[in-house]
């Protein structure tokens, strides 16, 4: 079932691409099926879910490897899917609306449809390697996401930004996953965590697996990826950078944490990123006019947030986590909705130049925004409010250290209130934070009631959630519970009069102060702004990347083949020779002379190579050639070989008379070239080969220990292959298919001799080409 | 196995790597000769000091088989004999066809690997300006 689940997100997604001219806005109807059979499948199986069960299934995919494809499904993962499923349903409404039937509608329709199931695969993957595989699928159709708008060449930059960033994280992550499988030795995430590894290698594996939850989630410092990418539509964003792909680095957390959280640098490690994206983002959030800006860092603060919730890895701190995952998706997700309505509506999402969104469409507006980002900003009775109490109470009642978190939780809180405040004053009242009073001419038109529906619905949630905890108190306790074992929740708004209440009340207090003071707030920040951003160190890493490139291909490919020649016969020889010398096959010298006859022949062979080396002449240096070929075609008469005799005598003669009829063009005498220093080169890299060439003769006589093969050759060559002529026997009979080769290699060779021989008969003045190749290389 | 043979296939490879290297595809051509006769004589010597030729008949004995030259370095030599002739062959219209379009037969250097290489210069002093 849980296969048919993933499968009905690609088959929505391949219907709405064979459909998408007679779909139009029936497309998004139809790419919504994938997740809203996962809430149709969530309910059916809520008991079972909710006894403690899990769902799985499994499929062998390489049995002798062990690699299976395990699915499971229990409580947290439920929760992940409520939050995937829920919200991606609500943003195909959303988007209905949105994108519409606009031209790239259906590719992103089919596109998102695709993510829900990939990010599905996420959640439901129980062996690690498919969950790394879904990860990746999420990285990539979230690249062709951002990248919808593909005639803009800055959503090209930003996709391939979040690409690089998330897919390399993804590859030391899988690099981590491997290593962890291994020290395991189980691929099931369960087995992992129910008995985790431990050693050094446990802690880099474990090291390399957060490097890709961290660029996944935007943490601090792979965080710059997420702004850019809010180039999408906001649909996209809304979903995928706000509620369902940027959680999954907070997923990977999650499910470790309660194994490996002592184990080497995980606590230190994550909860020092997690405080410092969460504070880190959260100033950030203080500066854009950019109201999506705004919510994007306003979500990498959060995401660390959840990380440090996560990762701590005590049960208390979990249940928190699980709370804040499920406030923060609903208010976040809403939040976006709210910010592309009146981007859709007025043309603009800039507060500077933002209308007064005054009228009756606008009021349900203003109310989902008020109340999402008071739930952001943890106001009672809100979600958001109930998980920050959790988080508040789980850090106080716990050990020493956990006072320093609670404090940059504190800090990072502070900083959200500011900007909830911030984002709630830009909508109501945008001449208060863009600095310039007066009146501002109202929106043209509002937002259809369809547009708003999706965003009123989450905003409902947030509302009845803080309202009534006790709605999802068990949702989060079975989730919490299946993480950790230990983990209990029992979420409520009142806990009377404790220490995270008071807490709560000091943050929001600092928060409305810290927005009251935001004029010396931004000088401040504008005085003592990093001097670098995230989105800058990662160019200046691509531009050195290509650059490095760039050079290492010039230095590597220079484009001259004698070059090329030399370094590949020089690394032949000098290995091959090495190896020998070194090895146990050196047999010794052998004789001088071993048969009288070969004595002429040695001289024959040596003075013809060294004439037509040096001749001048090119019907010198042929004619030389040609003496080479016919002392070789007598030495195989020697050697008892008379079909190479005869073919070489043939060959050697057709030789030397095609070279003539082609050197009758060119000039009798070689060109002088001066070429000093590269002679010298020349002479040694050829000393070197000839030196290889003895070696390796004498060591290849001297190294049989096998009886040759060729015996039984000969031996076979009359009752088997029916010939008298062993040579021929071997080449047509026993290595027949080489020769065939060998014939196609002739035929290919053939082919390409007539066809330069023919091609071209227009000869171009030499002058004019030349000109033309300098000015290509100067240009 | 002759000592003088070896040097002769060692004098043969070098002369043809040394011609190989040069920039005169005539030149090339005729070290690619070399090249071939050489390997041509490293096979034939791994195959010991000959012998008989490898011709077999009804009434061969074992005694026959161990006076054969041995054959398969041969079958190998002359597929190799075949090979080079159609590589030089094409080198040969190579040049034929690179003197007609250039009236020259120097293999120059590949202009778009050139190109990269002024683009990473031209890269490197940007780079050293800003």
């Amino acid at each position: 079932m849980l296969f048919a689940l993933l499968g009905a997100h690609a088959a929505s997604a391949a219907a709405v691409l064979a459909a998408r001219r007679r779909l139009g806005r029936a497309a998004w109807v139809v790419g919504a099926l994938g997740p809203a059979a996962v809430l149709a499948w969530l309910a059916a199986n809520a008991g079972r879910l909710a006894d403690g069960e899990a769902v799985e299934a499994r499929a062998e995919w390489i049995g002798g490897l062990d690699l299976a494809l395990d699915l499971r499904v229990d409580a947290f993962a439920a929760l992940m899917l409520v939050l995937v499923a829920g919200i991606g349903v609500l943003v195909f409404a959303y988007a209905r609306s949105y994108l519409g039937p606009a031209p790239r509608a259906a590719r992103a329709a089919a596109l998102l449809a695709l993510f829900a199931g990939a990010m599905t695969g996420v959640v439901v993957a129980d062996n690690v390697l498919v969950l790394y595989v879904a990860w990746e699928l999420t990285s990539v159709t979230s690249y062709l996401l951002i990248g919808l708008d593909d005639e803009d060449a800055g959503a090209r930059a930003a996709a391939q930004h979040a690409l690089l960033v998330t897919a390399l994280g993804g590859l030391a992550m899988l690099a981590g996953l491997v290593l962890l499988g291994q020290q395991a030795g189980t691929f099931r995430l369960g087995e992992l965590v129910a008995a985790p590894p431990s050693g050094t290698v446990t802690v880099a594996a474990l090291v390399l697996v957060l490097v890709g939850a961290f660029t996944k989630s935007a943490q601090y410092p792979f965080h710059s990826w997420l702004p850019g990418a809010m180039v999408a539509p906001t649909p996209v964003s809304a979903y995928l950078h706000a509620a369902a792909m940027v959680k999954a680095g907070v997923y990977l957390v999650a499910r470790l944490a309660p194994a490996f959280a002592d184990v080497g640098v995980w606590r230190p490690l994550v909860v020092t990123v997690g405080l410092v994206t969460m504070v880190a983002g959260g100033l950030r959030a203080l500066r854009p006019f950019d109201l999506k800006q705004l919510l994007a860092f306003g979500t990498i603060s959060q995401l660390g947030f959840l990380v440090v919730l996560f990762g701590i890895g005590r049960p208390e701190a979990t249940v928190a986590g699980c709370a804040l995952l499920l406030a923060h998706g609903l208010f976040k997700a809403a939040l976006f909705m709210v910010v592309g309505i009146v981007d859709h509506e007025t043309g603009t999402r800039d507060v500077r130049r933002l209308p007064a969104l005054a009228g009756r469409g606008w009021r349900t507006v203003r109310a989902v925004a008020v109340a999402s980002a008071a739930s952001m900003a943890a106001v009672p009775p809100l979600a958001g409010f109930v998980a920050k109490e959790e988080a508040y109470g789980a850090l106080v009642d716990g050990p020493g250290g956990d006072r320093l978190v609670l404090a940059g939780i504190v800090a990072g809180s502070v900083l959200t209130v500011a900007y909830s405040l911030r984002f709630v004053v830009a909508l109501l009242r945008p001449g208060a934070v863009a600095g310039a009073a007066g009146s501002r001419a109202p929106a043209a038109h509002a937002p259809p009631g369809a547009f708003v529906a999706p965003a009123v619905v989450l905003a409902a949630a947030t509302v009845v959630l803080g309202v009534a905890p006790a709605v999802w108190s068990g949702l989060v306790d079975h989730a919490a519970h299946a993480l950790d074992g230990r983990a209990h929740a029992h979420l409520s708004l009142w806990h009377g009069p404790s220490v995270p209440l008071l807490l709560s009340a000091a943050t929001l207090a600092a928060g409305a102060a810290l927005f009251a003071a935001r004029r010396p707030v931004a000088a401040l920040q504008a005085a003592t702004a990093p001097p670098v951003s995230g989105t800058r160190v990662y160019d200046a890493a691509v531009r050195g990347l290509l650059r490095g490139a760039a050079r290492l291909t010039a230095v590597v490919q220079p484009g001259s083949l004698p070059l090329y020649a030399g370094v590949i016969l020089l690394t032949a020889a000098v290995a091959t020779t090495v190896a020998l010398v070194s090895g146990p096959w050196w047999p010794g010298w052998p004789d001088a002379v071993g048969r009288t006859a070969h004595v002429p022949v040695a001289a024959l062979l040596v003075v013809g190579a060294v004439a037509s080396t040096v001749a001048r002449r090119r019907f010198a240096a042929v004619m030389l050639l040609g003496v080479v070929g016919y002392a070789m075609a007598v030495l195989f008469v020697v050697q008892g070989a008379p079909d190479l005799a005869l073919t070489q005598f043939g060959v050697e003669t057709l030789f030397v008379v095609v070279f003539l009829l082609v050197l009758r063009q060119l000039p009798d005498r070689f060109e002088h070239r001066r070429t000093g220093a590269g002679r010298l080169v020349r002479l040694a890299v050829s000393a070197v080969v000839g030196v290889f060439v003895m070696v390796a003769a004498v060591a290849a006589a001297g190294s049989r220990t096998a009886e040759p093969v060729s015996r039984a050759m000969s031996e076979q060559a009359w009752p088997e292959g029916h010939g008298r002529n062993v040579v021929n026997v071997i080449l047509v009979d026993i290595r027949g298919f080489d020769t065939l080769g060998e014939i196609t290699v002739l035929v290919a060779a053939a082919i390409g001799i007539v066809a330069l021989a023919r091609a071209g008969r227009r000869p171009r003045p030499r002058a004019r080409d030349r000109a033309l190749t300098g000015e290509e290389v100067g240009s | 196995m002759t000592g003088l043979l070896v040097v002769a296939a060692g004098v043969l490879c070098a002369c043809g790597t040394y011609l190989v290297l040069g920039r005169q595809l005539s030149r090339v051509i005729i070290g690619f000769g070399l090249l071939g006769h050489g390997v041509n004589l490293l096979l034939v010597l791994s195959g010991g000091d000959g012998g008989d030729p490898a011709f077999a008949g009804p009434g061969t004995t074992a005694a026959d088989v161990d006076r054969f030259a041995d054959p398969l370095p041969q079958a190998f030599v002359l597929t190799a004999i075949v090979i080079t002739f159609g590589v030089v062959a094409f080198l040969l219209a190579l040049a034929h066809r690179s003197w007609r379009l250039t009236a020259d037969d120097e293999v120059e250097d590949d202009i778009e690997d050139r190109r990269i290489a002024a683009a990473a210069r031209e890269g490197d002093r940007a780079g050293g300006d800003a």
